[in-house]
């Protein structure tokens, strides 16, 4: 029964790094360690970021769901984030902002620093910088606003946990499978755009 | 002809493998992927380390502060050294390993790593503050239909495409 490993044992840890190295390289092979190819999901020149994510969620969503079926997982003993609607989009918001400003995200600067990117390299310092800007402020200016929305479902015994298919009020199958459609849906979309104005992958 | 090891996976297949890589996480340890996680543990054991007393009254700090273990072991902090290795590992086979400064042609090189650095701060408060980034908050919170890593991700890339006209001369 999943998870295999104990939270805190050493073996986990093992196991993360492992995780780690092919979530690297993962990211590598897609091209998700150049910060033009990144930005250019915002400007229409480069959809990659767009595909790459929608699959993987897709992927995982579904395979979690079978293996949830199958009783060999149980979503009651692995992470599950409990959902706080203001923070969730402020920050989301900055980091978005964040996002056309510097070209990565944390996870993909990791990996492109490690293809010899300079400029991850400095955002990577930004993220340094930005977490103790945060710890250090965090009392004034950001712990009520932290807490602040937390979304509740009546009649749920994890309070805040709160699953798409709960809150429109379908079954878990059922709500996989409207993401599935909403992600073809998207992979339709840009492919239309590609098309229509003509846009050539880039190669950086 | 170009060197075909050179080329970029198919994103499709990438997303696919992606997705696996996600399942293995939280079947084997019940965790998501992540990457902001990793440099808040690493600031916490820091601050923890050289103000111990300033930690002890922190509200931010003092969990870090009175926990047995040290934060720097933690999942994250693994994970993503091995994101670095595994980066490492996929861009010496494709022969992509370059130590460069990478912008677009209409900006130096100084404007780039200004703008990389600011970008970096934000994220570094967003994350925070939206308790993960893309990838922890977004993609492993999708994975498990949560509530939450939908409204992450609609919220930093809806904020992405409503910001990205006032920095196009970076990238167009």
């Amino acid at each position: 029964m999943a998870p295999i490993f104990e939270q805190a044992s050493e073996w986990n840890l093992m196991a993360a790094l492992f995780i780690g190295i092919a979530f690297g390289w993962v990211l590598e092979r897609a091209g998700f360690s150049t910060s033009r190819k990144l930005a250019g999901v915002f400007y229409g020149y480069d959809f990659v970021v767009i595909k790459v994510f929608f699959t993987a969620a897709i992927t995982a969503a579904l395979g979690l769901l079978f293996l949830n079926y199958f009783g060999v997982f149980d979503f009651e003993n692995v992470w599950m984030p409990t959902t706080y609607v203001t923070p969730t989009i402020v920050g989301g918001v900055i980091m978005g902002l964040g996002f056309v400003m510097g070209g990565f995200c944390p996870g993909t600067s990791v990996c492109a620093a490690a293809t010899g990117k300079l400029d991850a390299l400095a955002f990577i310092g930004g993220i340094v910088l930005g977490v103790v800007l945060y710890t250090f402020t965090y009392e004034p200016l950001w712990e009520t606003l932290r807490g602040k929305g937390k979304l509740l479902i009546e009649g749920s015994d994890t309070p805040g946990k709160v699953k798409i298919g709960e809150l429109i009020g379908v079954t878990e199958g059922v709500a996989v499978l409207i993401f599935i459609a909403f992600g073809i849906f998207v992979f339709w979309f840009v492919e239309k755009i590609k098309k229509t104005y003509n846009i050539k992958d880039v190669e950086y | 002809m170009e060197d075909k090891s050179k080329k970029y996976m198919n994103p499709y297949l990438a997303g696919v493998l992606l997705g696996f890589v996600i399942m293995a996480a939280f079947f084997f340890s019940g965790e998501g992927l992540g990457g902001s996680g990793a440099f808040k543990d690493v600031i916490k054991t820091a601050v923890v380390k050289v103000a111990p007393e300033y930690s002890q009254s922190s509200t931010y700090f003092k969990s870090a502060a009175e926990s047995e273990h040290s934060p720097i072991k933690t999942w994250l902090v693994f994970e993503v050294l091995g994101v670095l290795i595994g980066g490492v590992i996929s861009g010496a086979f494709a022969g992509r390993l370059k130590l460069q400064v990478e912008h677009s042609p209409k900006i130096t090189s100084r404007t780039r790593i200004i703008f990389a650095v600011l970008g970096g701060i934000l994220f570094g408060i967003g994350s925070q503050l939206g308790r993960g980034c893309t990838s922890g908050a977004g993609l492993s919170g999708m994975a498990v239909m949560s509530v939450s890593g939908f409204l992450s991700v609609a919220a930093i890339f809806g904020s992405g495409y409503l910001f990205a006209w006032f920095f196009r001369k970076l990238w167009i």
